[in-house]
């Protein structure tokens, strides 16, 4: 189980976390890898009529239906295209399993406590609600987003929150 | 293991028991009580008592040990049963299910409501009892008098089996001197119980401390009276009773508790269901047979069945449609391939498929339970309904064995019992009227089900006054809907589905206050369903609802527009057909009516409501598909038609959000996913986006408008 695999990494390696690095055009981002379910390609995916266009529609995942989210759109990238290089990262946000096409996943980082910063007061596209801090690591500055929050916020429209 | 995971299975264990404990009281024939079935009632308070002991629900199990005792001397003969005195009883099964329902939350029972059930049963005991004990003492004057002969049965069961020897003293001292020994009880309680025995015996000697208090009583009481009588002041754990008398004191070396006799009692009088409980004058030896028989059967029956989560079900019920799936996938390939080189996959693929089918079926099984389920609640109902409303009833359950999915029994329970309530305060009229009328003044009430194709029909029937048209339409005319006289009968009985309508002259608090029959209605729509209502005036009314047998399984028709999927609910479909030009009338406001035979049909055009590209725009160009939901039909547009399948209905909210138009998702054979369009849905969609914005059809046809009455869209 990856829950018990990475407890103990996290034993030895005091307080630091673990992120799955994804990029989206120019910019690195990086998620809570705990939240990652699996990695897969973009294919077979129905479209939903009425839905906001970042959402692209919902897939089988081996039985399941999933909806995919396009974080490209929804962060206004100019560059959004379909190819067999196009990655899904499928991610669990509370009971729900939702999957979120990026343009690639670069790598596994490691953070410590002292390499990730506040994040600062920015940003209409990506409010800084969806940020848990910026991560410094040499010349590379990552962006770290609170996935859970962001994709069970009203403005994702993933989760209804009439019912809820 | 915390014992707190097996909480949740008491409590459904617990709660199942209550509902045969109800069942059987309200089957109970007071003036001759089948002793099976006093048997049985009492069986479940045992067992409920035991469980609550068990998990520490202190409350429960006190309220249920009172019960117990009283059902303990019913079932004995002790009690003579009364209509107040069942009704007692099912007050206390009430009570104890609103116990366990405050369990179940992790909250403690109400305890003003504990202690009014208990001074009602305590009294009722000591009432009842008082009496039977005086009647148990006469007889015992004359012990070869049949007035006692339960007594006399249980030895004689007892004897004759295995461990027999410990209780026969239970009985054995039945007249003779008891010692009977109070353990830590506080000295107020003493004087009671002393005052107490009293009552039932002469006290020849009493003496102790607050540790042990030891009475020395001449009595012709039993002990389990003594017990029955002690243990609403003390706990059955601060009693002994022991037989003074030296000569059946050898038998009586281990002080018993309350439990155990009865534990005994209850096995050799619970197991035989088919003697009666005054067997005295048969034979010891033809008495441990059947016994025997029926323990051998009853161990057999508790293991034929295991108790499963339904997530576990569902799970099951989901990686077989992942079969099914994953097989026609490959059964798509295999038939790309040359039948004669590959015979022997052909043939295997065959056999796959009729597999996978019959796991499918088989799975689908499990979710089914009998509609018994759904009826059993309805006696007691009925039976109160009736008393309150000064009604006589028979209430009659057909097909009780049929069986229905267990999401669709509990979502029918609450728009049947709207039916019931219906039935009973506005069909079936009063005993008086009846007989006026010229039927008998019992009414009758008829709930039944039966299969009928992939449906199941469930009919509630009365023989009461039936629907009353002119009223009916009077009403409607009053609440502003519009009718004519020349309405038909079905449509008129419709009306009583729309919201707000109520012909009830007086608003009872049983019904009449017009909330009712349009939510019936819609719960039933939400479960696939509808509702038909046929009634005669003066010969009753039946509503019959009918539902599909499973909401996991939906039969399909996958139609296509533009490149994208659709499944469409098979039974929503009326016809398709190709509509031609002079079919087709214009509308104000961009809308279109299709003319099929004498009816006009609006139209929707499924690529406009979903946003379908590169789809046929130009209705004739489409196929239209006649549609009905909610009682309202439409023709839907669509490119074109694929075929019929049954699908393996997925929610979609379990990862997303509702979607409108949609019900629900499946899988096709490509892996891919379809969305199955909710009809009803659909229509509301189509209205919402036509007020939205202001895109237009392309007009066809210039026809003027027919001066006809256009359904109401």
């Amino acid at each position: 189980m990856t829950s018990t695999n990475s407890a103990s990494v996290a034993a030895v390696e005091a307080h630091s976390s673990e992120f799955l690095v994804f990029s989206l055009g120019e910019e690195e981002y990086a998620i809570d890898i705990l939240k990652v379910q699996e990695i897969r390609g973009y294919e077979n995916v129905t479209r939903i009529a009425n839905a906001p266009d970042f959402i692209k529609g919902v897939t089988n995942l081996r039985g399941v239906i999933v909806p995919i989210v396009d974080l490209r759109i929804k962060f206004h990238l100019d560059k959004v295209e379909y190819g067999g290089q196009t990655v899904v990262i499928v991610v669990n946000v509370g009971e729900r399993i939702v999957g979120i096409v990026v343009d690639g996943v670069s790598d596994v980082m490691t953070l410590t406590p002292e390499q990730i910063k506040p994040a600062p007061e920015f940003g209409v596209t990506l409010s800084s609600d969806y940020l848990s801090g910026l991560g410094s690591l040499e010349d590379r500055m990552l962006v770290l987003v609170d996935i859970e929050k962001l994709l069970t916020s009203e403005e994702m429209a993933i989760v209804d929150h009439v019912s809820e | 293991m915390d014992i707190s995971d097996f909480y949740e299975t008491f409590f459904e264990e617990a709660e199942e028991l209550l509902g045969d404990m109800e069942r059987h009281l309200l089957e109970l024939d007071i003036d001759e009580p089948d002793a099976e079935q006093l048997n049985a009632i009492f069986r479940a308070a045992h067992s409920i008592k035991g469980g609550a002991g068990t998990f520490g629900f202190d409350v429960l199990q006190q309220t249920t040990h009172l019960l117990e005792n009283l059902l303990d001397h019913t079932r004995r003969g002790e009690l003579a049963l009364r209509r107040d005195i069942v009704d007692t009883f099912l007050e206390a099964k009430d009570m104890l299910h609103d116990q366990l329902d405050a369990y179940r939350n992790g909250a403690e029972p109400d305890p003003e409501a504990f202690e009014r059930i208990c001074k009602t049963l305590q009294t009722l005991a000591l009432e009842e009892m008082g009496k039977s004990v005086d009647g148990g003492s006469d007889s015992a004057a004359q012990p070869t008098v049949a007035v006692e002969p339960k007594e006399n049965a249980e030895p004689s069961v007892e004897e004759s089996s295995e461990p027999a020897a410990s209780k026969s003293a239970d009985v054995a001292a039945d007249s003779g001197r008891l010692s009977v020994a109070l353990i830590d009880v506080s000295e107020k309680d003493r004087e009671t119980l002393v005052e107490e025995l009293g009552n039932l015996g002469k006290v020849l000697d009493q003496q102790g401390d607050a540790k042990r208090y030891v009475v020395e009583l001449e009595t012709n009481a039993s002990r389990g009276d003594i017990e029955a009588v002690m243990c609403f002041i003390v706990e059955p754990e601060q009693l002994e009773i022991q037989t003074a008398a030296p000569a059946q004191a050898v038998v009586d070396s281990v002080a018993e508790t309350q439990d155990t006799p009865s534990d005994a009692k209850q096995e050799a009088s619970g197991g035989d269901p088919q003697t009666p409980v005054p067997v005295a004058n048969k034979p010891p030896a033809a008495k441990t047979k059947p016994k025997a028989n029926s323990n051998a059967k009853g161990g057999g029956g508790e293991s034929t069945s295991i108790r499963v989560p339904v997530d576990k079900v569902d799970q099951i019920i989901n990686l077989v449609g992942e079969l099914i799936i994953t097989q026609s996938m490959l059964d798509q390939t295999a038939s790309e391939l040359d039948g004669v080189s590959h015979g022997a996959l052909v043939n295997g693929m065959s056999l796959l498929q009729r597999n996978a089918r019959d796991l499918q079926e088989a799975v689908m099984s499990i979710r089914m339970v009998p509609m018994d389920y759904v009826f059993s609640r309805f006696p007691r109902l009925v039976r109160d309904l009736a008393a309150k409303l000064d009604k006589d009833v028979e209430l009659v359950t057909e097909g009780k064995s049929t069986e229905l999915d267990k999401g669709l029994t509990e979502r029918i329970i609450d728009p049947l019992t709207h039916l019931v309530r219906n039935s009973l305060d506005h069909g079936i009229e009063t005993p008086d009227a009846r007989e006026a009328a010229g039927k008998s003044r019992t009414g009758k009430l008829t709930l039944s089900a039966q299969h009928q194709g992939g449906n199941i029909l469930i009919e509630v029937v009365d023989d009461g006054a039936g629907l009353n048209r002119e009223k009916l339409l009077a009403k409607a005319r009053s609440n502003g809907l519009s009718v004519s006289d020349s309405m038909s009968d079905d449509e008129v009985w419709q009306l009583i589905f729309a919201p707000g309508f109520s012909t009830a002259e007086q608003v009872s608090d049983v019904s009449g206050r017009g909330v009712g029959m349009d939510v019936v209605k819609r719960n039933i729509q939400s479960m696939g369903g509808h509702v038909e209502i046929l009634s005669r005036p003066g010969e009753g009314t039946t509503t019959r609802i009918v539902l599909p047998l499973t909401l996991a399984i939906l039969d399909g028709m996958s139609i296509k527009v533009g490149e994208e999927m659709y499944i469409l609910p098979l039974g929503a479909v009326l016809e398709s057909l190709q509509p031609t030009a002079e079919d087709l009338y214009a509308m104000p406001g961009n809308d279109i009516l299709l003319k099929v035979r004498d009816e006009y049909l609006p139209v929707i055009a499924v690529q406009e409501v979903l946003d379908v590209e590169k789809a046929c725009t130009a209705p004739t160009d489409c196929i239209a598909v006649i549609v009905q939901g909610e009682g309202r039909r439409y023709a839907l547009l669509v490119d074109d038609l694929v075929g019929q399948q049954q699908v393996v209905v997925k929610n979609l909210e379990t990862n997303y959000r509702k979607v409108p138009g949609v019900s629900a998702a499946t899988i096709l054979g490509d892996g891919s996913v379809a969305l199955i369009l909710d009809i009803a849905d659909m229509h509301r969609l189509s209205r919402t986006k036509q007020e939205a914005r202001q895109t237009r059809l392309p007009a066809v046809s210039n026809k003027p408008l027919p001066f006809k009455e256009v359904e109401p869209s």
